[in-house]
């Protein structure tokens, strides 16, 4: 039975969540085509190939090689390419993730197999798909002549959810041949900036605009942040005056995120911000403009000045929380 | 040092983007164009490494004629020679793409020496493939990594750092090295009267743009549908403060 054969994004022996969502749509995916559900994990193995089973894999190839302890664009690429070669998959799907387009795009290069990224919707057989242009603001349909056709899903594309019959997660060892000139891509240190909650994985992101007005008006934000849990992020336009670091820019060119609320204040919601916060499960849109794009998209609004309603919600927040 | 960038000529990211009767193309008739934001750091980094380790920049570009438009931006902020690859403008696959621009650089690199750093954009900001850079890597036999936010430079080396969700990660890369770069490598510089003056008078090279199609094909393009949802107001100024608390109650992020 040929298979969709499912690319295991992790990072030091943890499945990334992206994984899930790519495994969720293989399993739809496979059921609708009549394929088998299989998956491939780098390093040793570390309990993924049970996590892969509990999203519906059958098979888990483990890729396992000195190499691969540690995250190697190259690397990982050619194993993959290898991976693909010895098990024939009719269809092979990462999350459109850096990480996740970057070892497709690797795999595909070996293979001299088209690629296509950041699918949103893949037709039973593969006979054309539809990818994400623009960030999402444009979709392309495109057909693929290739005898292993390479994808990558777009993220929050498709909703991550266990197998109702989890699959048996079986571990099959992989062991690819690596030279060792690939090793020169394999990250050589790490810097670890903020431990806790990220702008990726914050259940509530507080979004600042140009109507904020300055690097130091960020403070009555950051002060509501820190009491819900969350993190502050920014339109482009902020990073563009160096008011915050792009690290905190939401966007096409920054982070999607994806939060269970994101409270947008004094953001206009040019099309390149909307496609970054478009996949958070709430929007509250706080601006003095009830025509602006982020108020008429949102599910909730509030019309007026942040600079006074922020610090107003937050001596709520403290009231109702005792503080 | 001799350092490359690749640019590509895109509908200015911002407005909204409608689709022509034919369905093949965006409408571009009542849009600006520029490079690809990623591209514009990436073209801001060339310069700034050869302002500091001394050398000579180039850009380069596969598209229509008028990406010449970018390819003077480039030259305007520093760039030092500017290569037109004109393919009339046609939407080409990623793997052709790839195989024309290696083309080129293998040619450029045979008339003058090879580059030592080649600097791509992570993804165009319009087909937004993730991939041209990568394919073209593999096909030169040069060492890749995408999404990088530092380049430092030694003699034998490329440091780059790729921004994660909670850090940093580092890679030495040995040159001759490729890099895919993103927004916030840098803030660019705006373009200075003596420097626009100074790109008019730039030579644009030319190499041929010649490759088979690849395995992806367009069938056309489409606008994603948009759920439109009823905003409900929950007040206005701060006396609508209780109002929004009472929201993250029910969504229970309080």
């Amino acid at each position: 039975m040929t298979s969709v054969l499912v690319l295991i994004e992790s990072d030091q022996g943890s499945m990334a969540p992206a994984s899930h969502e790519a495994l969720t749509f293989a399993r739809e995916f496979a059921a609708s085509a009549g394929l088998a559900v299989n998956a491939i994990v780098f390093g040793p193995e570390s309990g993924m190939a049970a996590e892969a089973g509990t999203y519906g894999a059958a098979t888990v190839h483990v890729a396992d090689h000195p190499q691969l302890d540690d995250f190697g664009p190259e690397a990982w690429g050619e194993t993959l390419a290898q991976a693909i070669t010895q098990t024939a998959p009719a269809v092979v799907v990462a999350c459109g993730t850096d990480r996740g387009n970057e070892v497709m795009a690797q795999a595909a290069a070996r293979l001299d197999l088209p690629f296509v990224a950041n699918c949103t919707e893949v037709d039973p057989g593969a006979g054309e798909m539809t990818r994400s242009q623009w960030g999402g603001s444009l979709l392309e349909r495109v057909t693929l002549d290739a005898s292993t056709k390479l994808l990558s899903v777009a993220p929050h594309a498709f909703e991550a959810s266990p197998a109702a019959a989890p699959g048996a997660g079986m571990m099959m060892p992989f062991a690819p041949t690596l030279d060792d000139s690939l090793a020169r891509t394999k990250i050589t240190d790490r810097v670890v900036l903020s431990s806790g909650v990220t702008l990726s994985t914050a259940p509530v992101v507080i979004g600042g605009g140009r109507g904020v007005g300055s690097a130091e008006a960020y403070a009555p934000l950051e002060e509501l942040a820190a009491l819900l849990g969350g993190r502050v992020g920014c339109s482009r336009a902020v990073t563009n005056n160096g008011w915050r670091p792009h690290s905190d820019q939401v966007g096409q060119t920054g982070t999607r995120i994806a939060p269970e609320l994101y409270i947008a204040c004094g953001i206009s919601g040019a099309i390149q911000h909307w496609v970054g916060a478009k996949a958070s499960k709430n929007i509250l849109a706080i601006n003095t403009d009830n025509e602006a794009n982020m108020v008429t998209k949102a599910g909730h609004a509030v019309i007026g000045d942040l600079h006074t309603l922020i610090p107003a919600i937050t001596a709520e927040v403290k009231k109702r929380k005792g503080l | 040092m001799r350092i490359l960038t690749l640019i590509k000529r895109v509908p200015a990211p911002g407005a909204r983007i409608n689709v022509t009767d034919d369905e093949q193309s965006v409408n571009t008739a009542n849009l600006g164009f520029t490079m690809s934001p990623h591209e514009e750091c990436a073209v801001e980094g060339a310069v700034q490494l050869i302002e500091q380790h001394g050398g000579e920049s180039t850009v380069l570009t596969l598209g229509p004629a008028e990406a010449e438009e970018q390819l003077r931006y480039a030259a305007s902020i520093g760039i030092n020679q500017a290569v037109l690859m004109d393919n009339g403008g046609e939407d080409w696959d990623p793997q052709r793409t790839a195989k024309a621009i290696g083309d080129a650089i293998e040619q450029l690199e045979a008339e003058d020496g090879p580059f030592d750093l080649i600097l791509f954009g992570n993804e165009s900001a319009d087909s937004g493939g993730f991939q041209v850079g990568v394919r073209v890597a593999h096909r030169l036999g040069r060492p890749m990594v995408n999404g990088i936010k530092g380049i430092e430079v030694s003699d034998d080396t490329v440091t780059a750092r790729r921004e994660v969700d909670a850090g940093v990660e580092v890679y030495e890369l040995p040159r001759p090295a490729i890099l895919g770069v993103k927004e916030g490598l840098n803030l660019p510089r705006y373009p200075t009267m003596k420097g626009r003056l100074a790109s008019k008078k730039v030579e644009i090279g030319a190499v041929a743009a010649v490759a088979d199609a690849g395995g992806q094909a367009k069938v056309r393009l489409l606008r994603p549908v948009e759920t439109v949802s009823e905003t409900v107001v929950l007040g206005t100024d701060e006396n609508a403060a209780p109002a929004v608390v009472d929201l993250l109650e029910e969504l229970g992020v309080l």
